[in-house]
């Protein structure tokens, strides 16, 4: 039986302070139970001889100083997991939110984790189709990246991060598939459209969802992508599945950080935000990977939103120190209509180079990627200067550019949310764009390939 | 061991009571796990620890055992190739005992104790040594010979002297000194946070070569100097840092992975093992010390992994070898010292980084430098650091770059505008500056062209006059300008195109010689001071930039170090001018 304590002096914010404890270890998982009996759970952020200071994951209301019973579990944060996991949906603390029983555990599994030692890491190299021609043709992801979606509110990324949940295969491979689903602070709308997308589409069998909505207590968000990155690491090392883990939305996780960092008055680094944000959010980031001799892998795609699109933000500039690349979505190019409207020129992959070419991909695709790249980054520039100078003003030469800029993002850019493309279909869908200009404009493809590909237009 | 009692915990912090006798960057144990830490402050009988592991599970109450020494490493064979965490304790020797996780509590000698090292003593019994003097030497790689060296403190005669197979931790000298008789190991142990010592320091006037040519030619490091890299994410800070530990000329290089990507750093270690040395076709990692410590381990130990590398790298150069360290990122440091005085609750400086933490950059990059080693032969050593900065949104007013700044003598900004435009490596030239140029302008006149610093005194005119005539001809269009100035404008792209461009992936292009950066940047402006006089000659500007000829130029960085291809095209310059000089009338303006 446990301690009980009837000590708390202080409630600050989603922080209890917890007088005249003994016995208490730093990180260990407490139970702060009400008169009414209604039970909350938070965890030890601060201990000392004399007190302790506890972070409630569910938040404080309905706490009080004299009557509330506080338990040291003496364990940090577990989850429960085993292959029964697979196709549940939990909330933002890891109960059961679809009816079902609790999941019974083969293991139990800190959801702090251990970080991968840097030795027993593989490095990433299998090309993953998404299906969608900006993504694969141009800014491909591997298995064992971390790539997130630089968003803005208003922005389609919830549907095409559903899209490459449905789509996203590696050529030629079969292996054991999942997805893990981890929402912080999103709307019930937004969640409900993840779950009937994965219901319609048969992906909610290979799925797990951790939901923890937008009023919920944002104590919780601190612990939902961490339950669903130990669910992941279970998958994938243990079981030997290639996950795949969208984590939704991260800018709700950072303030919910910020939050807590200033209830316990602590000294803010940038627009508030804790100085240690950046290590907290490698200690997420970083658990995607591969391992050596291992079958599974963990490819994490983040989806944050920027607030008012400015990527030099605290969260999006940590998160792309942190990432390999980043896609980036426009609302200029969503404002045209095209979906999905992702923005190629500031997007990059910087894991790509191992994951394309002869075997993976096609022997052409370094090459074509550059040159639509430097085409359709000229074509913008036309653009601009066709805005000052007038169309008219125009050399032929960049009349063709701003024809190949709009071509691009018309069919290239433009795909259906239910259309998957081949990493084939991109490559050649991409040679049919380029086959309008001259092919001496085609500097960065090699002579051969330009042989091979391109037939010159009489 | 004396024994302190935990009486707070807090993240990477822990408090002790009980401490009395403890010293400042003292080494504890803490708990029943003897988790790793070091003492950061002393009040009264509280001492403040800062620990090297995650403290999940610890308590008030527990016990921390106090060793009484400083955090140190351990020096001697069986570095060369290893790769660390920020503590030096073995990575791959963890992954085979742990399994593919870091788990806590983990003790384990960073050097080898089963290994035989062969040992061939240098000095006689009955001789007398200072300190420094090589005892003997062991072949660690086939790249480098380990000298084993008399630690300061145990000068005198030597008594005995072994010749043969060894582990580390066997006595193979004695030496008796005034006081008692010392045995000598082949191992050292040294605090971290302790300059090595030296007899004198020089100031540095040889190039680090990188075979980058803006590195090179416009903005050179030197040896036993110093040089920061900052730029905003995406802008090619790791490629740079990579391509220096890859080609640059020193004998020995310390990469310290601080805080990045644990990707990027799986690439490392799967790719130096592979890579050749180009100066000598061995493996790189042959030359190379790795420490990794990636931005989810702990981190203090990220705070303390650019002391255990510096330490190591010292320990090279005192051996009179050449080393260069690397550290990437030291932003990721700065912030680990921010995370931790956060803890502390010490007023914050800016940002709320602490107010030392000038001091302690400033500190860190003042251990590289020029140096006469300890011992009798005098012989020289250079440890060169350079150090990568990731200031948030690429903002260069960040408190780690302008307190870096103020030290470092190299300055190469990152460009992200370079590097969208795909123009690699994205070092900008009109801002980037190199303190080391007269320096080492003797060196490069008398060993590479004597006319070398002129050529780039002159290529660096002409790009800052790109500069203002490309804001010219933004305002009133590029026809508003002189043939001449139009002509610079095309010579200084020539000069960013064809020569600062460098495709890192590229077999031929990764590196250039300094001779063959001299020939292409003396072809280049070659063919611009031939084009002025053509022009003064009443020949039309398109001609000029109508030769064949520029094609070739641009092509020059293809060829292999041995093309004399590299030489001959400056004399096809001087022939296709001949050409447009002789025909006279054909398109001359003035004839």
């Amino acid at each position: 039986m446990y301690k009980e304590y009837l000590t708390v002096s202080n409630i600050v914010g989603p922080l209890v302070i917890v007088e005249k404890i003994e016995d208490v270890k730093y990180g260990e998982l407490v139970e702060i139970e009400n008169p009414k009996g209604f039970l909350r759970r938070g965890t030890v952020l601060d201990v000392s001889t004399e007190r302790a200071i506890v972070q409630v994951f569910e938040g404080t209301v309905g706490l009080d100083v004299d009557k509330s019973r506080v338990r040291f579990l003496g364990r940090s944060q577990q989850l429960a997991v085993s292959e029964e996991i697979v196709g549940r949906i939990f909330d933002g603390s890891g109960k059961p939110k679809d009816h079902g029983p609790q999941i019974i555990a083969k293991k139990m599994l800190d959801i702090n984790g251990s970080p991968i030692n840097p030795v027993a890491r593989d490095y990433p190299s299998e090309f993953i189709q998404t299906g969608i021609s900006s993504i694969d043709g141009m800014n491909p992801l591997v298995r064992g990246q971390k790539l997130p979606l630089f968003s803005g509110s208003g922005l389609p990324h919830a549907r095409i991060a559903a899209q490459i949940a449905r789509q996203a295969a590696v050529l030629g491979k079969e292996g054991k598939f999942a997805v893990v689903f981890g929402a912080t602070g999103i709307t019930f709308e937004e969640a409900s459209f993840f779950i009937e997308d994965f219901r319609n589409t048969g992906a909610l069998e290979r799925a797990v969802l951790f939901l923890n909505l937008a009023n919920e207590p944002p104590i919780e968000r601190i612990a939902t992508p961490r339950l669903a990155l130990t669910c992941a690491e279970y998958l994938a090392f243990e079981l030997d599945m290639h996950v795949l883990v969208i984590l939704v939305d991260m800018t709700f996780y950072a303030e919910a950080l910020r939050e807590i960092s200033a209830a316990r008055k602590e000294i803010p680094g940038r627009r508030g935000y804790p100085g240690y944000l950046y290590t907290d959010l490698a200690s997420m980031y970083e658990r995607a990977g591969k391992i050596k001799n291992k079958k599974g892998s963990i490819t994490l795609i983040p989806i944050l939103t920027m607030p008012e699109d400015d990527k030099t933000h605290p969260i999006a500039d940590l998160t792309g120190y942190i990432t390999e690349g980043q896609i980036m979505l426009s609302r200029e190019i969503h404002r045209k209509g095209i979906y999905p409207p992702i923005d190629v020129l500031p997007s990059l992959s910087r894991l790509k180079d191992k994951g394309i070419g002869e075997g993976k991909t096609r022997e052409d695709h370094a090459d074509v990627i550059n040159q639509l790249f430097a085409c359709y980054a000229r074509g913008k520039e036309a653009r601009e200067l066709a805005l000052i100078l007038g169309e008219a003003a125009l050399s032929d030469l960049d009349k063709q550019y701003l024809h190949f800029a709009d071509l691009f993002e018309d069919e290239f850019v433009r795909q259906g949310e239910f259309e998957s493309r081949s990493i084939i279909d991109t490559l050649d869908l991409g040679w049919k764009l380029l086959h309008t200009m001259p092919s001496a404009e085609l500097k960065r493809i090699r002579p051969e390939y330009l042989e091979k590909y391109y037939t010159e237009k009489k | 061991m004396k024994q302190g009692k935990i009486i707070r915990v807090a993240g990477p912090l822990v408090v002790a009571s009980d401490c009395l006798g403890a010293k400042m960057y003292d080494m504890v144990k803490i708990g029943e796990l003897g988790l790793i830490g070091e003492i950061i402050e002393l009040s009264e009988d509280k001492a403040f620890i800062q620990v090297y592991e995650d403290t999940t599970g610890i308590g008030p109450g527990e016990p921390v055992f106090l060793t009484g020494k400083p955090l140190s490493v351990e020096l001697g064979p069986g570095l060369m190739s290893s790769i660390y965490d920020g503590i030096q304790r073995p990575l791959d020797v963890i992954r085979s005992r742990e399994g593919d996780f870091v788990t806590r509590g983990i003790e384990l000698p960073p050097l080898d104790r089963e290994k035989k090292w062969g040992f061939i003593p240098l000095v006689k019994e009955g001789q007398k040594v200072a300190a420094g003097d090589f005892l003997g030497e062991v072949e660690e790689t086939p790249l480098i010979k380990h000298k084993i060296m008399v630690p300061p403190g145990s000068e005198g005669k030597v008594v005995d002297i072994k010749k043969g197979k060894f582990r580390v931790d066997e006595i193979v000298a004695r030496i008796q000194t005034e006081k008692e008789a010392n045995d000598i190991k082949m191992f050292q142990t040294w605090p971290i946070r302790r300059n090595r010592e030296v007899y004198e320091r020089l100031m540095p006037d040889e190039p680090l070569t990188t075979g980058q040519r803006v590195l090179d030619t416009l903005f050179p490091l030197a040896k036993g100097g110093t040089g920061c890299v900052p730029g905003p994410f995406g802008s090619g800070k790791t490629v740079v840092q990579h391509q220096l530990a890859k080609w640059s000329d020193a004998q020995i290089i310390v990469f310290v992975a601080c805080g990045e990507r644990g990707n990027e750093t799986a690439d490392l270690l799967l790719s130096f093992p592979e890579l050749e040395d180009p100066h000598t076709g061995r493996p790189l990692m042959e030359r190379t010390v790795i420490i990794a410590n990636t931005s989810n381990m702990p981190v203090a130990a990220r705070e303390a992994s650019i002391y255990t590398g510096m330490t190591i790298a010292e320990y090279f150069r005192d051996m009179g070898y050449s080393v260069a360290l690397t550290a990437d990122s030291t932003s990721r440091w700065a912030e680990a010292l921010r995370e931790i005085s956060g803890r502390m609750e010490e007023m914050p400086g800016e940002e709320g980084y602490p107010a030392y933490l000038a001091s302690r950059i400033a500190a860190f990059y003042e251990r590289a430098g020029k140096v006469i080693c300890l011992g009798s032969d005098r012989r020289p050593g250079a440890l060169t650091v350079m150090g990568a900065v990731s200031p948030p949104g690429g903002d260069l007013s960040d408190p780690v770059v302008q307190a870096t700044l103020k030290v470092v003598k190299v300055f190469w900004a990152l460009d992200d505008k370079l590097a969208n435009m795909r123009h690699f490596p994205a070092i900008n030239w009109l801002l980037s500056y190199s303190l080391y140029v007269e320096n080492i302008k003797d060196y490069m006149n008398s060993h590479v062209a004597e006319d070398f610093t002129d050529l780039r005194q002159e290529a660096m005119l002409l790009l800052e006059e790109e500069s203002e005539l490309q804001e010219i001809a933004r305002l009133v269009g590029v026809e508003s300008l002189s043939t001449k100035e139009r002509l610079i404008l095309e010579s200084a792209r020539s000069i960013r195109e064809d020569f600062l461009h460098q495709n890192a992936f590229h077999p031929q292009d990764t590196y250039a010689s300094l001779r063959k950066q001299y020939l292409m940047l003396r072809t280049i402006l070659h063919f611009h001071h031939l084009g002025v006089n053509a022009l003064e000659e009443g020949r039309n500007l398109e001609d000029i930039l109508a030769l064949e000829v520029r094609e070739k130029i641009s092509k020059v960085k293809f060829l292999p170090e041995e093309d004399p291809g590299i030489l001959e095209v400056y004399m096809e310059v001087n022939e296709a001018f001949k050409k447009l000089l002789q025909m006279k009338g054909m398109s001359g303006e003035n004839v």
